[in-house]
């Protein structure tokens, strides 16, 4: 089994967000859409859960958005750097089957991470309709690899391609018009909120990708617990895809944020220590 | 005749220890050592023996030790438990041997533990090196899935009868709860990184970052091993589920005591793993992860609280780390239950509390808790760390299909770990429930006996 953990390709897809393909073969081999790896890139190195976005030849993907000291610092990684520990495929494949038709929108990093269910859901010969959303033109990344989708649409927050607005609105438009049998929404918890809110209306089956805090990712530490109806689930061993309409999205965005001090001080000492982020 | 007081270890002063990380107790010096050994009384039918899961010759051991042979008292323990260093500071002797000893009718028990920590430490600063023995090559190949003391004692046994183990962990280091969960002022890492290096010799491959069930599949371990040990522990926290559980400043202990012990959390942002330091810190329980907890806390510079609902008498911690804890400034609030958590904004401010008492003894046969009607109150606190237990890990299991349980969630095993898989075995925490290090590793070396007999 090859798991040296080397990064064999590596690129800049925009400002902030690193695609990086990484050599080994258990991940590779066993991943299936919709799961996700831990990484740690250091001694002192906190653990970063992030989803497998496809697999090739025993190596596999991870598409990275800089968001703090750990994403900063993995984003400059180059290839033929190594990742000192990656754990994984972790959590529950996304549930795949022919349901008919498919509704599938992928906002900021989850246009990346939706690329497999897209895939996987055409495999079991649905028909497809993807929204891919973002806040300006440059961030369609990989939008090549949705080539096969039976229709897809554009969004940006600031009108400079397709749609000008949000994900959901393009999503309402469509279900006023259109029969869609299950959807999933991946991307920011806003929009994944706000669209779980339009498939309620539309009594529609959303599922979502919650990207919860989390620690060890093997269902010990709670976490990453969320409230899903009226139970507590561990977004690691019983997610990382929920029902949208049954989150409670008000606690789970509240928990999101309980290390922002934290989260500031360490970005903070880690740019006065390396400088302008110039790489990313 | 009057029964000489037990000797006391050298422990450090409380005040100065209770703001660092460094063990609190420094045990014996050759002379204390000696003159506690002395005290035994050899009896001819020991009961001490009787109240050691494994079983050690104690009074064999502790002759030696009284003789001055340090040496030859540590291969008295080794022969019976792979990790003296470990049980001697953790086991809770006072329910054990010491518990059995017949001194303990005079309350002046032998310090068995002090001991048996004793001997392990003079053979590690003396390097007296481990005979490694190893049996001829039976050219079978065993998977061991968890790599705490079942794991770890099952692997090194098979290890030395000359079979290939292939010892499996899913975190970046391997040592289970004595790794993630016991804090370091209590069990040193080093302790435990000693043990895996001796792994390491007896040809034990350690596989880091493996998720059995997920990057192995069951079947394929069933395919390609001659036998499996599992043990991957209890694992997964409870939470007492009242309103309030989703707010910022809750904390399972696990999460609590992982992000400190496993990923030096304490140093941050030295390290890049983040831990709330609060003023103040509620732990509930009265367990060794409630102590471990609050002790931790107070390490962070919090003022801790332990709010238990029985009282004292039933908590089922060490009743060393109770002394300890209270020793070092934890404050203990029993017969209370917290019955709702209050936020503003998100975060955790104050729990609500019911003051108990004590009724008729339930199946534990402690005496049950009963809420005091309108005895409710309210306590100010930035965190609550739950410490109430923890239920079966289904991380494994859920991908184990056809694997039976018992009725709690945990694997049907007999007295040597077989399952209702020929070729699988389990135990430890993942068989009984949350139990001791000592059980877990009794389970382990029951296995790799049964696991040999199986092969032959
Ligand atoms: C199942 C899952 C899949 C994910 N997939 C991806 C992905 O494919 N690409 C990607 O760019 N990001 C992904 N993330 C999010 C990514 O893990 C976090 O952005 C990263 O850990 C932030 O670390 P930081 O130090 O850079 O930022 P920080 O400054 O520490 O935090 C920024 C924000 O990231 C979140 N975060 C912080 N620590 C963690 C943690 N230990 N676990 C989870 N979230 C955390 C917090 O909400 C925080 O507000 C995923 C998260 C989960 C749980
Ligand atoms: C905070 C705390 C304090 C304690 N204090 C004491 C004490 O003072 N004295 C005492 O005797 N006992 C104490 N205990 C209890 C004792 O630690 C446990 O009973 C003992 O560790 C159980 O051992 P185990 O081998 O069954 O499993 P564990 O120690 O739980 O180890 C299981 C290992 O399996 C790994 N694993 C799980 N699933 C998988 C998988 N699918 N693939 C690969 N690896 C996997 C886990 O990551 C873990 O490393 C304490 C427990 C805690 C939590
Ligand atoms: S430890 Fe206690 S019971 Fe055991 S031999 Fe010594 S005196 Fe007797
Ligand atoms: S991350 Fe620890 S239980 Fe999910």
């Amino acid at each position: 089994m090859k798991t040296s953990n080397l990064i064999v390709e590596k690129k800049k897809l925009a400002y902030g967000i690193h695609m990086f393909w990484i050599e080994n073969e258990l991940v590779a081999n066993n991943a299936k859409a919709g799961q996700f790896v831990i990484f740690r890139i250091h001694e002192n190195g906190e653990r970063i859960p992030l989803t497998i976005a496809g697999v090739k030849d025993g190596t596999f993907r991870v598409i990275v958005k800089a968001v703090g000291k750990s994403t900063y610092e993995l984003c400059r990684f180059e290839k033929g750097d190594k990742i000192i520990d990656i754990v994984g495929p972790l959590g529950q494949p996304s549930e795949i089957k022919n349901y008919g038709n498919v509704l599938v929108i992928g906002g900021g990093v989850g246009i990346a991470t939706i690329i497999p269910i897209v895939k996987e859901l055409k495999n079991h010969r649905n028909r497809v309709d993807v929204i891919l959303a973002a806040r300006n033109k440059d961030y369609f990344v990989l939008e090549e690899e949705f080539k096969e989708v039976d229709n897809l649409y554009f969004v940006t927050n600031d009108g400079s391609r397709g749609m000008k607005g949000y994900a959901h609105e393009m999503m309402e438009k469509l279900l006023k018009k259109k029969k869609y049998d299950i959807s999933w929404a991946i991307g920011p918890s806003l929009m994944m909120k706000a669209c779980s809110e339009v498939a309620k209306k539309y009594d529609l089956k959303i599922w979502v990708s919650l990207n919860a805090i989390m620690v060890d990712g093997t269902g010990m530490c709670g976490g990453c617990r969320v409230r899903i109806s009226d139970e507590l689930k561990y977004t690691c061993v019983d997610g990382p895809e929920f029902d949208g309409r049954l989150v409670d999205w008000e606690s789970f965005n509240t928990r999101l944020i309980q290390y922002k001090e934290e989260e500031k001080l360490a970005l903070e000492k880690y740019l006065e220590k390396v400088g302008e982020p110039t790489w990313l | 005749m009057a029964v000489k007081d037990r000797i006391p270890p050298i422990e450090r002063d409380p005040q100065k220890r209770a703001k660092d990380f460094f063990e609190v107790s420094l045990g014996y010096d050759e002379e204390r050592a000696v003159l506690e050994a002395q005290r035994c009384l050899q009896c001819s039918i020991p009961t001490c023996v009787k109240g050691c899961p494994v079983g050690i010759d104690i009074p064999g051991f502790i002759k030696q030790i009284a003789q001055k042979n340090f040496e030859e008292a540590y291969k008295i323990l080794k022969d019976y438990n792979s990790l003296p260093a470990v049980c001697g500071r953790v086991c809770p002797q006072e329910i054990q041997c010491e518990g059995a000893c017949i001194l303990n009718k005079a309350g002046k028990p032998i310090s068995i533990g002090n001991l048996e920590r004793f001997a392990a430490d003079w053979a590690s600063k003396n390097n007296v090196e481990d005979e490694i023995q190893i049996d001829k090559n039976q050219n079978k190949k065993i998977a061991v899935i968890g790599s705490g003391p079942s794991g770890l004692t099952t692997s090194a046994e098979l290890a030395k009868k000359g079979y290939t183990v292939d010892l499996f962990e899913v975190f970046h280091t391997p040592g289970g709860v004595l790794v993630y969960g016991i804090p370091e002022f209590r069990l040193p890492k080093d302790i435990v990184k000693k043990e895996v290096s001796f792994l390491e010799k007896l040809g034990v491959n350690i596989i880091l970052n493996i998720p059995v069930g997920f990057a192995i599949h069951p079947q394929e371990i069933l395919e390609n091993y001659d036998a499996v040990f599992i043990g991957v522990g209890a694992g997964t926290p409870k939470f007492m589920n009242i309103d309030g559980t989703e707010l910022n400043g809750v904390y399972s202990a696990n999460e609590f005591l992982t992000r400190i012990n496993l990923m030096k959390a304490y140093k941050f942002p030295q390290t890049d793993t983040p831990i709330k330091f609060a003023k103040k810190v509620v732990v509930i329980g009265g367990g060794n992860t409630a102590m471990d907890a609050a002790r931790s806390a107070l390490r962070l510079g919090a003022e801790v609280t332990i709010v238990y609902r029985r009282s004292e008498n039933e908590m089922p911690a060490r009743k060393e780390e109770i002394h300890h804890a209270k020793e070092e400034g934890v404050k203990f609030l029993t017969l209370t239950q917290p019955v709702r958590y209050i936020g503003r904004n998100g975060k955790l401010i104050a729990i609500e509390c019911v003051k108990m008492k004590l009724g008729e003894p339930d199946e534990s046969g402690r005496r049950k808790p009963i809420p005091i009607e309108g005895s409710n109150f309210i306590i100010e606190t930035e965190l609550a760390i739950e410490a109430i237990g923890t239920q079966s890990n289904k991380f494994l299991l859920s991908q184990f299909k056809g694997l039976e349980l018992n009725k709690w969630g945990y694997i049907k095993a007999d007295e040597f770990g077989r399952t209702s898989i020929p070729k699988v075995f389990a135990g430890g925490d993942i068989v009984t429930g949350a139990a001791t290090v000592i059980l877990a590793m009794g389970a382990g070396k029951k296995a790799a006996y049964a696991i040999d007999q199986f092969l032959k």
